[in-house]
């Protein structure tokens, strides 16, 4: 474990606490966007220079800018008064630890770190375009279907309804 | 000591003569521990210098023209012809009081303009300047650009939002939807690129646009009708990413004063405005790169006896006079107008040019290949403009004053 | 069809960064401390006082009758009245001022003192360059530096100059003929002997 590797990981984690604790809704955008940045820069330290950007590109440029964009929009952006743990935090710490075991038996499984021979698959871009368009690519399309579905209801939901009004003029 | 500069001179005859590897006689000097770091430094600190310097020179050219548009001289009081400007204006912002208000949110508030200024950096990494001169050959040297400068967006909604100023708040709401609005057709119309030239390298695009043996002709991309397409829609959409006029809405200074750096003053102020030219200098490096082949001369026999880096600056300072010349020409679009022209117009053109170079991936460059995508692109664009943005029915406009008879 | 509008618009300002570099008629900008524009004849910037003649003291048409430090709206002149008469244009013996100031940093140049002075010692200068180091002293104005002679009245409002000079001189003349009736009168008089 290299010395950046280590920092990156201490980004990442006070990144993660930061989002949970803060109590300006804004720091806690801004604190959980300073995690994923971490996570991609992990991610390009291990080699796996597609899916770091990606991570940059969806996660920073799109998710993190909806987060904002949404508190923007929602919010005065003001500090709130709330308990900072939530009533429901059994159910939270369950989900957790589900998703820790299944991340902790997917490392195990996997191959050792300190073996020579099975560790960095390096794929170029080119392969990894390759199995996403050529192999996978029913997977590709329907996951594209989907979001063209959600994008598609996203916006019937957002649409004023003008047909109710004349039907009840009350 | 002595060799060690001869050496370093010798790297700086060899960058600029155009030779292949330049580094490759000096590196050996510098101690094994710090190689890579200076190996980095070297590449760093000429795009630090030089991109700043060219900033700076835009500053003063702009002012000039967008003077001789409107028939007045520009600034012509400091230095020879007001050359000196630049640094007239640097001191006088330097040394201006950094304010901060006193209900800003004073981290975001400073973190701000160094989130627009470093992403902006890096995207020049990717982008090849010559024929040797690739800071950072990235395998995915589009997607980099494209992630690390999606990032600004972040800084722009940060400065408003820590500026606790109404108007901040409405210059970065106006930002970011305009940003993220222009992103999509700018991406799709440089996967157009991407597509026939099938990598995302960005020295590898430079290559497939370069002449064969046999041409006089350089092959740009520009010069195919998908390509002539997607560098339009590219222009348009990188104006829109840049915030420059006709689309500089989120710093409207007739209805938001400034935007989003409104409550930034001195040094901060200076970041923000290099950062937004430094933004433009780097999308037009990628449309050089994408579209105007790169460092590549127009005719196969000018690379020989002109250095590779000096076309890419030529192309460089072409393209921004022409963002400059619109700059002078167009009024700033409205808020309805700008969502229009993107979500109407501007992606489905650049899904349709997307199918065009598809089509001419399989026809190639055959009369029938030429004659469809043409066809294809200028129908579309035709009824485009037709269909989705009407032109509006606006007649005459007629002024009618008090006591000139019943309205 | 969709961007016409924008190629003739791109076209129109082409023309005119070409035309600014070809034609130099049509910078129309001037060069302002180089290249001047003739004052206006109307033009007004604060007051002066005049003087006939060579010398300020003794040309000095104001009597201190301080109408103008009266009228004044922003209250702008002060004057004090010197006790030592001196005789002005007629040679009739009248006041004079002994300190005549006007802070211009509080005149509105509202041209009231000129209207209402009937002597025709104030008038409106057309001097604009008026920036100080000091801008308390530096903007008050005395005696000293208001009197300027007549010349130059004439050479800054030539038309008014030639109105008041016509009066003036109708005055004079009119001042002289009663004078030399006087004088006839007093000489076709026989004196009285006793």
């Amino acid at each position: 474990m290299s010395a950046l590797n280590l920092l990156l990981g201490i980004v990442v984690l006070t990144g993660a606490v930061a989002a949970l604790s803060l109590r300006n809704l804004v720091h806690c955008a801004f604190a959980s966007i300073g995690a994923f940045l971490g996570l991609a820069g992990l991610y390009l330290h291990m080699g796996a220079e597609f899916v770091g950007l990606v991570q940059i590109l969806v996660y920073v440029g799109a998710v993190g800018i909806l987060f904002v964009f949404a508190i923007l929009l929602t919010r005065g952006g003001g500090v709130e008064e709330r308990p900072l743990f939530s009533t429901s935090w059994l159910c939270g710490v369950g989900v957790a630890g589900a998703l820790a075991l299944v991340l902790l038996s997917g490392l195990f499984k996997g191959a050792d770190p300190s073996d020579p021979a099975a560790s960095r698959p390096s794929p170029t871009l080119k392969q990894v375009g390759q199995r996403l368009m050529v192999e996978d690519v029913l997977a590709l399309e329907i996951m594209a279907l989907l979001l063209t579905v959600a994008s598609i209801g996203a916006i019937v939901i957002a649409m004023p309804e003008p047909s109710r009004k004349e039907e009840d003029p009350t | 000591m002595m060799e060690g500069l001869r050496e370093f001179c010798g790297m700086i005859w060899k960058v600029l003569s155009d030779q292949p590897d330049p580094k490759a006689a000096f590196l050996p000097l510098v101690p094994e521990a710090w190689r890579v770091e200076v190996s980095a430094l070297l590449s760093v600190l000429p795009i630090l210098m030089v991109f700043p310097a060219l900033f700076a020179l835009t500053t003063v050219l702009e002012r000039k023209g967008l003077g001789r548009i409107q028939n007045r001289p520009g600034p012509n009081r400091v230095g020879p012809a007001g050359f000196l400007q630049f640094a007239a204006d640097g001191i006088k912002t330097l040394t201006k009081e950094d304010v901060v208000p006193r209900a800003a949110d004073r981290v975001l508030h400073f973190i701000a303009p160094l989130a627009l200024v470093v992403p902006v950096f890096l995207t020049f990494s990717v982008l090849p300047f010559g024929r040797n001169l690739v800071p950072l050959n990235l395998d995915a040297g589009l997607l980099f650009f494209f992630a690390v400068g999606a990032s600004t967006e972040l800084a722009i909604f940060m400065a408003g939002w820590a500026s606790r100023n109404k108007y901040s708040l409405l210059g970065a709401l106006r930002g970011i939807a305009q940003m993220v609005s222009y992103e999509i057709p700018l991406i799709l119309s440089t996967l157009s690129v991407v597509m026939v030239a099938g990598t995302m390298s960005l020295p590898a695009i430079v290559d497939a646009q370069a002449a064969g043996s046999g041409d006089l002709l350089s092959r740009w991309h520009v010069f195919t009708p998908w390509g002539f397409a997607g560098f339009l829609l590219f222009l348009v959409a990188a104006c829109a990413e840049a915030n420059r006029a006709p689309f500089d809405l989120p710093e409207g200074e007739s209805e938001i004063i400034a935007g989003y750096y409104l409550e930034y003053s001195g040094f901060k102020f200076a970041l923000f405005f290099l950062g937004e030219y430094l933004g433009l200098f780097a999308a037009c490096g990628l449309g050089i790169t994408l579209f105007l082949g790169g460092w590549h001369a127009p005719f196969r026999f000018m690379e020989a006896w002109v250095p590779s880096y000096l076309w890419f600056f030529a192309k460089l300072a072409g393209l921004v006079a022409v963002f400059i010349w619109v700059r002078g020409t167009l009024p700033r679009v409205r808020m309805d107008q700008l969502m229009n022209l993107a979500w109407k117009f501007m992606l489905p053109l650049a899904l349709i040019n997307l199918f065009a170079a598809a089509l001419w991936h399989f026809l190639g460059s055959t009369p029938a290949g030429w004659a469809i995508t043409t066809g294809l692109l200028v129908v579309s664009y035709w009824s485009l403009g037709r269909i989705l943005m009407p032109p509006g029915r606006i007649g005459r406009r007629v002024y009618r004053y008090a006591g000139e008879g019943p309205a | 069809m969709l961007g016409s509008g924008i190629i003739k618009g791109m076209v129109e300002t082409a023309r005119n960064f070409v035309g600014s570099y070809i034609d130099p008629a049509r910078l129309t900008t001037v060069e302002y401390p180089e290249e001047r524009l003739l004052p206006k004849e109307n033009a007004r910037q604060f007051p002066f006082l005049l003087h006939d003649g060579l010398d300020p003291d003794a040309g000095l048409r104001c009597v201190a009758c301080q109408i103008c430090e009266k009228e004044c709206p922003p209250q702008c002149i002060l004057i004090v009245k010197d006790p030592v008469k001196k005789p002005d244009a007629l040679g009739k013996m009248q006041f004079q001022p002994k300190v005549f100031n006007i802070d211009i940093s509080v005149c509105m140049s509202c041209q009231i003192c000129v209207e209402v002075c009937p002597f025709d010692a104030i008038k409106m200068d057309t001097e604009f360059e008026l920036a100080r180091t000091d801008r308390f002293g530096g903007l008050l104005l005395t005696k000293r530096e208001l009197t300027k002679s007549n010349t130059h009245f004439q050479k800054i409002h030539p038309i008014d100059a030639a109105i008041v000079d016509g009066r003036l001189a109708a005055d004079k003349a009119k001042a002289e003929a009663k004078a030399r009736a006087a004088a006839n009168a007093a000489a076709s008089t026989p004196p009285q002997n006793s």
